[in-house]
């Protein structure tokens, strides 16, 4: 039963052989790189308002919809693309857990 | 007292009332040491997101953010962006795992994971360190509150606060004070969106007088006070690094997420958490760029922190202005109150377990959680009322930096490497507590030299978490043969969903 094929693919990752390490290692890299990448539109966007604005400090004149840039940006459009990047990462780590789940054979999260 | 106090007091005392009213209700639900801690781990997304809203918009949040606006302009913005941000880090990096980890508190997480006993002191220690460096600007900024809503004298706002605090969290612990702590967020932000759109419709009938948002550096998004050039650079990346980083390393809210049923509902929680910190946080601005306009006399009397509690008065006469004025005094003293609550409740977590649980023997959890309440509110009120002027944002920046470096680099590398070990941690929150803890410490003294040294002191995240993190890993791997022999079935616990039950002790 489908039990029993669980309890000894499980007892592979918790104990130390081959075949569990491999398992383990594949949902830790996938889970890692997931939040890196995450980290990383941070960094990339976020990160370089600072810069961007130090080399070119005109642009803070700049006006959209009536409100100059960077508070438009930082003070309203950062909450709603945070808040994105958020839903996204959930739905991506809910299914790299699913794919580790039945890979292992469980028939985890059925919800 | 003159009238114009009366509506601030009325809000003072209502919110004193409501708050104990919500926590003796939650009381019924509230039987067991584990419902005192962790709220028996059954709180579900939605009221959890809630009270952690509710729990971390904090006096900085709800005054601070604005007056700093007001003076500094676009580059104080990165308080609040910083703040919501972190939330998404901690998503990202630490949210499953540590519910999975099924430890009660920091401390209990690098025991776990470490099997050291030393880690767990030093850990305690920073936990209480950290936990009073928040709480006492929360005093200060009651003390402020009450002193511009009624008049008081500044010793007042604390001793309430702390009364009133240490009778919820005595009484119901975690589970009554969750309830309190989400119904403190709606407060929280319905007193600060109603005066709002007033006061935006009161502006529209002025004519829209210009917004004076732009115009020179009030729009540059980069620290321009700290000098020109690289030190304002310095100063904003120094600060983005402490707030996106000390978030997750923060006590009262890494506590809370312990009380999720699980890795998944915790990570739903903070997804949750990051729309109602959004929401919140696109009303001071609001409240900075009407300032510009009708708030020219707080400015100049340097007032600029009580701007929120000023504005309604300034731009609405009569009973108008009187109803706002109680509702952001009401929306302040909420602020106050679950802030304070949070960290008095992760403080004595760790208190109760690391030191009066001793004291009073095995039979009284419950007594011990309470003794250890009123030790977590007393010092840091104690000192609160000697010290003045500690200044409630600096306090709060430094608090964020000694977080990220510290627990950052621990639940991080903790969480995602196996070849961790005791004596490296050691060496990490040795090196980052000293670091960003001794800059704090000279700063909070008062001493603050101009240029670069000024800016490395009062913006160390920039420095001491790069170093926390190489000493950490260094060290660990100088002392590799240390790992612990459990670090890989611990890993398999904090990564797989709970459905699976991997090497899970039955808790």
């Amino acid at each position: 039963m489908a039990t029993s094929r669980t309890a000894n693919r499980l007892g592979d990752v918790t104990e130390q052989t081959a075949l569990g390490d491999l398992y383990l290692r594949s949902l830790l890299t996938e889970q890692l790189r997931l939040a890196l990448r995450v980290i990383g539109v941070l960094v990339l966007t976020l990160g370089l308002v600072p810069l961007l604005f130090h080399l070119a400090p005109g642009l803070a004149d700049r006006r959209l919809l009536g409100l100059p840039l960077p508070w438009l940006a930082l003070g309203v459009l950062v909450y709603p693309f945070l808040l994105f990047l958020g839903w996204r990462y959930v739905r991506r780590a809910e299914r790299n857990e699913r794919v580790f789940a039945d890979l292992v054979g469980g028939h985890a999260d059925e919800d | 007292m003159d009238a114009a106090a009366v509506p601030g007091l009325v809000a003072v005392v209502l919110v004193s009332l409501v708050t104990l009213a919500i926590g003796t209700w939650g009381l019924r639900f509230s039987r067991t040491t584990s419902d005192f801690f962790v709220a028996s781990r059954t709180v579900r997304p939605r009221l959890n997101a809630s009270a952690i809203g509710g729990e971390y918009l904090s006096a900085a949040s709800f005054l601070g953010i604005a007056g700093l606006l007001l003076i500094g302009g676009a580059d104080m913005l990165w308080y609040p962006v910083g703040w919501t941000a972190g939330y998404l880090v901690l998503l990202v990096l630490v949210a499953a795992p540590l519910r999975r980890s099924g430890a009660y508190t920091l401390p209990d997480f690098a025991e776990a994971r470490l099997g050291s006993r030393t880690v767990r002191a030093a850990c305690s220690l920073l936990v209480v360190g950290v936990g009073w460096l928040y709480l006492l600007p929360q005093f200060e900024g009651a003390g402020i509150t009450l002193r511009a809503a009624i008049g008081a004298p500044a010793w007042v706002g604390p001793v309430v606060v702390g009364a009133v605090v240490l009778a919820n969290v005595t009484s119901g612990g975690m589970r009554s004070i969750t309830f309190v702590q989400a119904f403190q967020y709606w407060l929280k932000l319905t007193a600060l969106l109603i005066p709002a759109a007033v006061l935006l419709a009161v502006w529209w009938g002025d004519g829209r007088p210009s917004t004076g948002l732009g115009g020179g550096d009030w729009s540059v998004p980069v620290a321009g006070h700290a000098g020109d050039g690289g030190l304002g650079l310095y100063a904003t990346y120094s600060l983005i690094i402490a707030l996106f980083l000390g978030t997750m390393g923060l006590p009262h809210v890494v506590v809370r997420f312990y009380t999720n049923p699980d890795g998944r509902a915790a990570r739903r929680t903070t997804v949750v958490v990051l729309g109602f910190l959004g929401l919140f946080y696109l009303l001071p601005p609001v409240y900075a760029a009407l300032g510009r306009i009708y708030g020219d006399r707080i400015v100049e009397s340097g007032r600029s922190d009580v701007l929120v509690l000023e504005l309604p008065r300034v731009m609405l006469e009569g009973v108008g202005g009187d109803v706002l004025t109680g509702l952001v005094t009401a929306g302040a003293f909420a602020a106050f109150l679950s802030t304070s609550s949070g960290l008095a409740i992760a403080v004595a977590g760790v208190l109760t377990q690391d030191v009066t649980t001793r004291m009073v023997g095995d039979r009284g959890g419950v007594t011990a959680f309470r003794l250890a309440a009123v030790v977590a509110v007393v010092i840091p009120l104690v000192v609160a009322l000697m010290v003045r002027n500690v200044g409630v944002a600096q306090s709060v920046g430094l608090a964020f930096a000694v977080a990220a470096s510290t627990f950052c680099p621990l639940l991080v590398l903790g969480i995602w490497w196996r070849g961790l070990t005791d004596v490296g941690a050691l060496a990490g929150l040795a090196a980052g507590g000293v670091g960003a803890g001794g800059a704090a410490v000279v700063t909070l003294a008062g001493y603050a030299p101009g240029g670069w040294a000024g800016a490395l002191l009062g913006q160390p995240a920039a420095w001491s978490v790069p170093l926390a993190v190489v000493t950490m890993v260094a060290v660990s791997l100088l002392t590799a043969g240390r790992a612990p022999a459990h670090a890989r079935r611990f890993l398999v616990r904090l990564h797989t969903p709970e459905t699976m039950d991997a090497g899970r002790p039955s808790t």
